[in-house]
């Protein structure tokens, strides 16, 4: 569980700023076990670590941060997607669509399809399934179809989402944020003067 | 059966860089195959050993690890330069994170052109002496020891001194307002492997220039 204080005004970022608790001047910062974490990364491999959703070994490591890069990248387009100019925004949503299609969903198919087990790496799910997940929801909110040529992405994330926690997280009411709209974007711009 | 890592990249610094200084920072000799032409590229994403169809990619203890974070994580962690539990390496991370978002700035610097070199080196002053080394220089001031995490050497020093060396080719007076930062950069310096690395004639590889973009643009698209 998990509470949030939300940043809706740029005095509200100054306040932080000034408060000194923000390391680089810059959000996310999550405040857990007495420190005051910034750097989505370094939050993300903290949690991951603690709660066991890291692999078992190095190895395993190192092949679950290579998929988390991967959704990343992934995601990185699609959350800047609403903040590009209106008249780049039809080629961008393709080039997301064409990545997703031909470099990322592939990857992760034949690594389903390879060692068939339930999750990714190790047989055991890890931050590298709930990311995929993740990358997976927001591609859909691109284009409904997206999945169409990855039956067994298809078939993880009826899976994934099935998990109780994560099941919990995707009913409405829960934590997750919606999509980008409007009123986010202007009030985004506003914080950040972007 | 295992050899030496084998690092796939263009003959020059970008997302591979840091690769080295830590390889190099740890003592593991490295081999490195350089990609000329556009068709070097091709031929490594034919193979089929580009998990997702980029560079960097380097060979080691059976794996083809791509992703330069995932690359610098599993090094450090091999090599013990990941400090010693969850909380240092989270301290680790954070600093690692920042001086990544730090060292892009400072790497865009040589390929500016002409008309906006300028602005861009007092954007690059500006958040380097506002927002990042005061961070550094306060860390070494709180606790007095000569590492950032842990009393022990890991990777945020060698991440630190990297930028650092590549800040001050952009401004070479840049730590001037940063006096533990200067100790900070010729006591690393002087460590062993390290100095070995900042020789003439090590695999540590100079500046990208604005002549030498079109090539490398070629590369990649």
């Amino acid at each position: 569980q998990f509470e949030e204080e939300f940043i809706e005004k740029k005095e509200d970022l100054e306040k932080l700023r000034n408060d000194g608790v923000l390391l680089f001047q810059q959000v996310p910062m999550v405040e857990m076990d007495g420190m005051k974490m910034v750097q989505t990364r370094a939050i993300l491999s903290y949690i991951a670590a603690k709660y066991n959703l890291y692999g078992k070994d190095l190895k395993e490591r190192a092949w679950i941060d290579m998929y988390v890069e991967g959704t990343t990248d992934l995601m990185g387009m699609i959350m800047y997607l609403p903040f590009q100019p209106a008249d780049t925004k039809e080629k961008n949503l393709a080039l997301i669509i064409e990545r997703a299609t031909t470099r990322y969903f592939p990857v992760y198919e034949k690594a389903l399809k390879d060692h068939g087990h339930d999750y990714l790496v190790g047989n055991k799910l890890s931050w590298a399934d709930i990311h995929l997940l993740e990358a997976i929801l927001m591609a859909e909110e691109c284009k409904p179809d997206i999945l169409s040529a990855f039956p067994l992405l298809q078939a993880f994330k009826g899976r994934i989402s099935n998990i109780p926690t994560i099941k919990k997280f995707l009913q409405p009411g829960s934590q997750r944020k919606p999509p980008a709209d409007e009123k986010f974007i202007a009030t985004v711009r506003k914080i950040f003067n972007i | 059966m295992a050899g030496k890592p084998k690092l796939h990249y263009f003959n020059g610094r970008g997302r591979m860089e840091t690769i080295r200084w830590l390889l190099a920072a740890a003592g593991v000799e490295f081999e490195e195959c350089f990609l000329e032409s556009k068709d070097d590229m091709i031929k490594l994403q034919k193979d089929g050993v580009l998990l997702f169809q980029q560079v960097p990619m380097v060979e080691m203890d059976g794996m083809k690890m791509v992703q330069s974070r995932a690359i610098c994580n599993y090094i450090a962690a091999k090599y013990n330069l990941y400090g010693k539990d969850l909380k240092q390496r989270a301290l680790i991370d954070m600093y690692v994170e920042a001086l990544m978002d730090l060292n892009e700035l400072l790497m865009a610097h040589h390929l500016q052109p002409a008309d906006k070199k300028e602005q861009h080196l007092a954007t690059i002053v500006d958040k380097a002496t506002n927002r990042y080394f005061p961070v550094y220089e306060k860390v070494l001031k709180d606790h007095g020891q000569d590492f950032l995490v842990g009393n022990q050497f890991s990777r945020a020093d060698v991440q630190l001194l990297e930028t650092l060396l590549m800040a001050e080719e952009c401004k070479p007076d840049l730590l001037a307002k940063f006096p533990l930062l200067q100790s900070f950069k010729a006591r690393t310096s002087n460590m062993p492997t390290i100095k070995k690395f900042l020789q003439p004639g090590s695999q540590r590889k100079p500046p990208l220039l604005e002549k030498d973009l079109p090539k490398v643009m070629k590369i990649f698209y």
